[in-house]
């Protein structure tokens, strides 16, 4: 297991890497950052001081070995924008994103083992059939939409949420809630699927015959089997809102790395976007990492290999 | 009988007038009808029968672990204690389940929880019912462990399922069921899968067990050998209906019932063998191992050689791991062996090139173990039986492949019609055929049967043993017979091959080695295996 660890850290280093590399390259496609940075009426003199002064005149091999030196240095660059390191910019919005992915795949996750589990107890049954239609809407449901009309009705109509901002739990109620509907409705039929499976596994009888209460056979003996399946795509779901939850951030205006990355790509602030996508990268790697560590703890069949 | 003595003969299980059914889409049918049996202290109920005769589901309605739906209890009542089972409340049944009366699975793989230690599942047992903490639950775990024998317990019991061998884990589910000192304990085929040996140490266990504390034992089984060796009385059950019930040694010895004589008969072992010893020395072999070894991380097989000679059926005998699948995958080419050389009349395989090596599988076929694994569930069975032939392009022509599955589909007792059904519509035996029907479709010389009967039941077990044998002569076949099971071996060989940890350790004409055997283990085995015949003589 630490071996396979190892590798798959040293995988995911290379990974990094490769994308870092395609970044640069691809971020100075789109165009030169000066058009959009200074009045559009600049005289070229102005222009070319520009382009001098930030390095953009220099063939592409030498602006990429000058990146590559500041990087070995712990340095990303300069935002254009803000003329302040662009880690610090990211550093800031990271920690925006990273906690509201973590609290809405709490709330998806720990309400789908709920709902789920209950649907699987008894398939067909009343419970089951209500929590289909509901979750199959919930994972259908376009969060743009969902998220404008929330707005509406809660902001504007009954005035009790505030419509964007970032603050206490009133602010955070209505993003929150449009983050978990997607991944909850699509977690609910992964632990039900899985839940069915567990449920009718010959260890539950076991189980059973033993006395144990229905309520620790599911939750015990059934659940922590039927967990690894709903674990890889918990953990897709978590790397996608991490990745940006882009909508919601800019909808209700949070100050996330997703609305961050739009906003330096749009800018041509390379610097920042470059330490965003690493940034990210980082963050999302870690995520299967941990998968793959949640995966050995629940199952020691994979422990021992 | 009803005799109103209370004493230590009073019954401690009555199961009166037990009618189940099942409900399925095709309307309901009668699993358990109008079943009735007792047991009292320090007894063994053996409950004989075959697949779908009713005895898993009986034991499920004792357990209260039968799933209804589709399961329903017509009628009847399970008295424990002269508590009626049926109508307790489900938590004033879970109290006496695992206390009073627990249950043994068969398949310990599968009903051992995957994710937990067995420590915990054993020590589950006094959380649940004796609110013991933590600590004292696993100590008496750890005692339970040493007390059915699995070495260094209180190491062992941090140990998950899989770590375990079949025999221990049966020990393990052993452990469990006696936690509680339950008056009953109910045992679903036991030992079924797993090695001779290990299977007489199980049973030796279970009994040892009830009478130190004086428990009554049901045990579930299809293998009348085992009933023969441990219980008491026996009842006999046919599609639902107890068609015989007794003291086992009469039930043995005087069936009553047409169909007890059926199963008595259907017993391996007992074919009588008129063949005429033809001295295969003068043919030249088919086959010839010489030397072949065969190393994983360890050792498979270690330096083997043998013959098949034309027409000759070989046994292969050992225990899980003793390396008989290896061989047969060595000379189906399937793995190559790390030593040695194996000829097909005097061509070395392992030269042979793509050509040679396509055609040489023509010639060798194989029939596995579990015939619903190994029909592909989406092909009907003309496509199953003629999948070879659209391999092999040329031996046969298209238009003739309609007749020639009819043909082959005759001659393993099926019908013509029924090459248009699907595996999921046959029995377990009736796949077996099929899958033979497969093996003969290239006019193969050499089948290898890779424990080709193990899964099935003993009267349809004894039909394709007979099936085989008149292919063999039909189609002048060898057979490569790879077994655990030596009664049967002994029905349907001419020669043996006893094997352990990848050596051959004794070869001979089989009853010669059965007779007469010469090495120690060869001698363990034939005492392990169990035969009916030691107990009614």
């Amino acid at each position: 297991m630490r071996q396979y660890l190892s590798k798959r850290i040293f995988s995911s280093i290379l990974a990094i890497t490769g994308l870092f590399v395609m970044v640069f390259f691809l971020a100075r496609l789109t165009g030169d950052p000066g058009h959009l940075y200074l009045p559009i009426d600049a005289p070229l003199e102005v222009r070319k001081e520009f382009s001098e002064k930030h390095g953009f005149n220099d063939p592409i091999y030498i602006q990429f070995g000058k990146f590559l030196g500041d990087l070995t240095d712990g340095n990303l660059g300069y935002s254009l924008r803000k003329e302040r390191p662009a880690i610090d910019i990211v550093l800031e919005a990271i920690p925006v994103t990273l906690s509201l992915a973590a609290v809405a795949m709490s709330i998806a996750l720990a309400g789908a083992i709920i709902i789920g589990s209950l649907a699987a107890y008894r398939p067909n049954g009343i419970f089951d059939r209500i929590s289909r239609v509901v979750s199959l809407t919930a994972a259908s449901a376009p969060d743009f939409w969902v998220a404008i009309t929330a707005i509406l009705i809660f902001s504007v109509s009954l005035g009790w949420l505030p419509t964007s901002g970032i603050g206490g739990v009133p602010y955070w109620i209505m993003p929150i809630g449009i983050l978990v509907i997607r991944p909850l409705g699509l977690l609910v039929q992964v632990v039900r699927g899985s839940m069915i499976t567990a449920l009718s596994s010959d260890f539950v009888k076991t189980a059973r015959a033993k006395g144990v209460k229905e309520k620790v056979v599911i939750f015990k003996h059934a659940l922590r089997n039927g967990l690894l399946p709903v674990i890889t795509v918990a953990g897709d779901q978590a790397a996608a809102i991490a990745n940006g939850a882009v909508i919601v951030e800019t909808i209700f205006g949070w100050p996330g790395i997703g609305k961050l990355m739009i906003d330096s790509i749009m800018q041509r602030d390379f610097a920042v976007v470059q330490a965003s996508i690493l940034i990210t990268a980082i963050v999302i790697l870690s995520i299967n990492i941990i998968i793959d560590i949640a995966y050995a703890v629940l199952d020691p069949r994979i422990r021992h290999k | 009988m009803v005799t109103k003595v209370r004493n230590k003969n009073k019954s401690l299980l009555k199961v009166n007038n037990l009618s189940v059914s099942f409900d399925t889409t095709e309307g309901s049918f009668d699993a358990v009808k109008k079943v009735n049996f007792d047991l009292k202290k320090g007894e063994t109920l053996a409950i004989i029968g075959e697949s779908g005769s009713g005895k898993s589901v009986t034991a499920s309605v004792i357990m209260g672990i039968l799933t209804c739906p589709p399961g329903r209890i017509k009628s009847g009542e399970v008295l424990l204690d002269d508590i009626d089972i049926l109508k307790l409340s489900d938590s004033d049944r879970r109290k006496l389940m695992g206390s009073k009366v627990a249950i043994i699975f068969q398949d310990t793989l599968s009903h051992l929880n995957p994710v937990f230690s067995v420590g915990y599942q054993i020590a589950e047992c006094f959380k649940v019912h004796k609110n013991l903490s933590k600590k004292d639950s696993w100590k008496k775990a750890v005692q339970l462990l040493e007390r059915v024998r699995i070495p260094n317990p209180s190491r062992r019991a941090k140990d998950f399922p899989h770590q375990f061998s079949g025999g221990q884990r049966q020990r393990v589910m052993i452990a469990m069921a006696l936690a509680l000192e339950p008056d009953i304990i109910i045992a679903d085929e036991p030992t079924t899968a797993l090695d001779v040996t290990i299977q007489a140490k199980i049973l030796e266990l279970l009994g040892e067990l009830r009478d130190e504390r004086n428990m009554g034992l049901i045990l579930i089984t299809h293998d009348l050998a085992v009933a023969a060796e441990i219980s008491d009385k026996v009842i006999v059950l046919n599609e639902g209906k107890i068609v015989e019930k007794g003291i086992t040694k009469d039930v043995f010895i005087n069936p009553d019932h047409d169909y007890t004589k059926q199963l008595m008969d259907s017993i391996p072992g007992k074919i009588t063998k008129h063949k005429k010893k033809k001295s295969k020395k003068f043919s030249d072999p088919i086959l010839e191992i010489k030397n072949i070894s065969k190393f994983y991380e360890n050792i498979a097989c270690d330096n083997v050689s043998f013959n098949l000679f034309p027409n000759e059926v070989l046994g292969i005998v050992g225990e899980s791991g003793s390396g008989k699948t290896t061989i047969s995958n060595l000379i189906l080419r399937l793995a190559s062996p790390s030593n040695g050389e194996i000829f097909y009349h005097g061509k070395n395989i392992l030269n042979f090139n793509k050509k040679d090596l396509f055609n040489f599988r023509r010639k060798v076929q194989v029939v596995f173990q579990d015939p619903y694994a190994s029909l592909n569930p989406t092909m009907n069975i003309f496509d199953i039986i003629s999948e070879p032939w659209v391999i092999h392009s040329d031996f046969l022509h298209k238009k003739l492949y309609q007749s020639k599955v009819s043909d082959l589909l005759i001659s393993v007792g099926l019908q013509p019609e029924d090459a248009i059904k699907f595996p999921h519509q046959f029995s377990g035996g009736q796949r077996q055929r099929i899958a033979i029907a497969r093996a003969l479709a290239l006019n193969p010389e050499i089948i290898i049967c890779d424990e080709a009967v193990s899964a099935l039941d003993v009267s349809i077990q004894a039909q394709i043993i007979k099936l085989l044998l008149n292919l063999k002569n039909k189609f002048s076949l060898s057979y490569i017979f790879i077994a655990h099971d030596l009664p049967v071996v002994k029905d349907l060989a001419d020669r043996i091959i006893v094997m352990k940890s990848g050596k051959i350790i004794e070869q001979g004409l089989v009853d010669d080695v059965f007779n007469f055997p010469k090495e120690k283990y060869t001698k363990d085995l034939l005492k392990a295996s169990l035969s009916i015949e030691n107990l009614i003589s």
